[in-house]
């Protein structure tokens, strides 16, 4: 009798959550999988099929757009993964560190970049870098590297770089919390133990410490691909929605915008939009899946 | 008993408002010029509203880069304001195929203003006619007189001669020849390709034979532009692949640069913040005693949200933005946005009488990939922003530029396959 109750304090607990997500994520998540197979002939929307995937990579130039878009996706998340995520597990290991002085100073400062604005990121570093306003080029001249100077956010060779090292400064602070919190909860014992064996300094570093931050290192792997595949907001920022120079920044974020809200006389098309970012959804799921499936069920656990 | 009395007393303030509402109406006006907030707030609004009691107007503009996309979703969303502001050509007539705007052909204003001012906002067939046009803007240079008497040169009438000043400023060295950025890439297009354009394709004549497909991009005609474009990047500040628009504006009004490749619509803006003399020239012609064009470009007009809930107030309002008092007000107010109304308009900033007495001199055509040539995909207007761009950087050259352009617009544009 008593199990057959219902138990509502179950829904009630769950029920906000649930309206809240699925309003704002899963209806909208699922309308724009749907809006991705209709197409709109005169003022009629009209179904389909695949017809938008179709041309958005059957047709040479959509596809050589999209193409260049996960190609610097790809290069955008990679200067993520070996520039923010090393420096942070680096700045962690060494706050963590007992006989640092100030640390909760640095924590902070590094940590503060993380909470501005994209809006003000990008503007902020457009004008350090500007050739014209930019304290970037007196600072370089000062220390006798001026000619080493460029207009880098200008240049179609370096401006993407620029822009992911740019956000590699605004979120840097991130990994740097997660694997600080992480390296505080590994007991003391433990480190004592490998001392006992010899196992001091880098090595216990290397041996000990790092073995039992995998799975953090793991989450803000995933993190890190999860926020570059939607990223948009400093392309945007930065160089507009054309993402200039010669669409060398063009990100999937600043291709779907593009294509779904259209720029200046081209108009917006919903579907392919859709299309597009249906596309990334995809890309990101598998990226998902892999590290799920593929990376996380083999990670071993330790047990303290 | 208490609650019954709050109960009543609400419904009692609904009821009083709506009525005060129903007299007094508050109309919205959505548009991309946020630089004339301050103008239409102080000038243009109580003029109207002085003759209107009743009818008050609100002037919402948003960023113009995103203008378009903003107002679409707002009109998707039936949450617009009741005056729209009216982009030239297709995307104001996709607005109206699609309901958003509603046809304005027997407005009595109307009458003021020509067909080819009417053309920018008309359906193809020019039956319907769906914005009040407001002002067209012209390109040309303005630049910075001091300097030209420092430096010793004059102005330049023909391309050789533009080219020498640029040499005379680059020599002497205190000044930025020519101020203009290609990180925002639509100043390379705008103010470079289709300032300078019109005097190569001759204006008109070139610009309605491409759309007839009796032309092509890759001809002498549109691609000699691009090889003087190419010639400019030597001009520009250092590093002005990451000089930004509002850049070359101050690198100009702060005395630091000769010469300016503009819009007229800049002059208002300048006035405020250069403080030496400024003046203008149209852009120079390839040989002495050619015949010269100026792109005078229809840029703005306003219409009717199809669905706003006082279309009769917001047709008086239209009805006075095609009036005589509202051209003066308006032209005078941004001295540099043209009226296309007929009336004669006396001009007072000596900025803006130089740049609209080319018209009695030249002849006007508007900008190229305006009229129906951005209606496909790859879209040549954002095309061209990215080639002009491209060229000045040196990153791409003028033959090969025309040839992406033109092979772009012939995969979708049937009179150029």
């Amino acid at each position: 009798m008593k199990n057959a109750r219902i138990r509502w304090h179950i829904l009630v607990f769950l029920a906000p959550a649930v309206l809240v997500y699925t309003a704002i994520m899963i209806i909208p998540l699922f309308n724009t999988l749907r809006l991705s197979l209709y197409t709109e002939v005169g003022q009629e929307r009209v179904f389909a099929g695949l017809e938008n995937f179709r041309t958005l990579f059957g047709d040479p130039r959509w596809s050589a757009s999209f193409w260049n878009a996960l190609a610097n996706n790809f290069w955008f998340f990679i200067i993520h993964m070996l520039v923010q995520n090393p420096i942070g597990i680096l700045l962690a290991a060494i706050l963590s560190h007992p006989s640092l002085r100030f640390a909760t100073l640095y924590r902070t400062a590094i940590f503060v970049p993380t909470i501005l604005s994209f809006v003000i990121v990008g503007f902020a570093w457009k004008l350090i870098l500007s050739p014209i306003w930019g304290i970037a080029p007196e600072m370089m001249d000062a220390v006798g590297l001026g000619d080493f100077y460029q207009p880098w956010l200008g240049l179609e060779e370096t401006s993407l770089t620029t822009l992911a090292l740019i956000s590699v400064w605004q979120f840097v602070g991130i990994p740097m919390m997660l694997i600080y919190a992480a390296l505080l909860t590994i007991p003391d014992e433990i480190l004592e133990a490998g001392e006992c064996d010899g196992v001091t300094g880098l090595a216990a570093f290397w041996k000990i410490k790092l073995p039992l931050i995998l799975p953090s290192i793991g989450i803000i792997s995933i993190l890190t691909f999860v926020g570059n595949f939607n990223a948009f907001d400093l392309i945007y920022a930065a160089q507009g929605a054309l993402a200039g120079p010669n669409f060398s920044t063009d990100i999937l974020g600043t291709f779907m915008y593009r294509t779904f809200f259209g720029f200046q006389l081209q108009l917006g098309d919903p579907h392919m939009g859709s299309a597009i970012a249906s596309a990334m959804f995809a890309i990101i799921l598998i990226g998902v899946c892999i590290y799920l499936f593929g990376i996380q069920t083999r990670m071993r656990r330790y047990q303290f | 008993m208490s609650m019954k009395k709050l109960t009543a007393s609400l419904l009692a303030t609904t009821i009083l408002t709506t009525a005060a509402s129903a007299q007094d109406v508050t109309l919205t006006i959505e548009s991309w010029r946020n630089d004339d907030l301050v103008l239409w707030q102080d000038v243009i609004i109580p003029a109207f509203e002085a003759e209107n009691p009743g009818i008050s107007i609100e002037f919402s503009p948003s960023a113009p880069a995103e203008y378009n996309a903003v107002l679409n979703s707002k009109l998707d969303a039936g949450s617009a304001g009741d005056l729209i502001t009216c982009r030239p050509f297709d995307a104001s007539l996709a607005l109206y195929e699609a309901g958003h705007l509603q046809d304005l052909s027997d407005l009595d204003a109307m009458e003021n203003f020509s067909d080819v001012a009417q053309s920018a906002w008309q359906t193809d067939d020019g039956s319907a006619t769906f914005c009040v046009p407001m002002a067209s803007v012209i390109h040309g240079f303005i630049y910075n007189a001091d300097a030209f008497e420092e430096v010793g040169v004059d102005l330049p009438e023909t391309v050789d001669e533009f080219f020498a000043v640029l040499d005379a400023f680059q020599e002497d060295g205190s000044y930025i020849p020519m101020a203009m950025g290609t990180n925002d890439q639509w100043e390379a297009a705008t103010m470079g390709y289709q300032n300078i354009g019109p005097n190569y394709w001759g204006g008109e004549e070139g610009r309605l034979a491409l759309i007839a497909g009796e032309q092509s991009l890759t001809d002498e005609p549109w691609v000699e532009p691009y090889r003087q474009l190419a010639r400019w990047g030597d001009y520009l500040g250092r590093g002005h692949q990451a000089q930004t628009y509002p850049d070359s504006q101050n690198l100009f009004t702060l005395g630091r640069a000769a010469i300016y490749p503009a819009g007229s619509w800049e002059i208002s803006g300048f006035n405020n913040l250069a403080d030496f003399e400024m003046g203008a020239f149209p852009p120079p012609v390839p040989n002495a005693g050619d015949e010269c064009y100026i792109s005078d470009h229809t840029d703005i007009a306003i219409g009717m949200n199809a669905n706003t809930e006082h279309p009769e107030e917001t047709r008086i309002f239209l009805e006075w933005v095609g009036s005589e008092e509202f051209a003066t007000i308006y032209s005078n107010a941004l001295p540099g946005f043209f009226s296309l109304s007929d009336f004669d308009i006396a001009q007072e900033d000596p900025l803006a009488q130089e740049f609209v007495s080319w018209r009695d001199q030249c002849d006007s055509t508007i900008r190229s990939t305006y009229q129906i040539l951005s209606r496909g995909t790859p879209n040549l207007e954002n095309d061209t922003w990215n080639a002009s761009a491209q060229v000045i950087r040196g990153t791409e050259t003028p033959e090969e530029a025309a040839a992406r352009l033109q092979e772009g617009l012939a995969s979708w544009y049937e009179p150029q396959q």
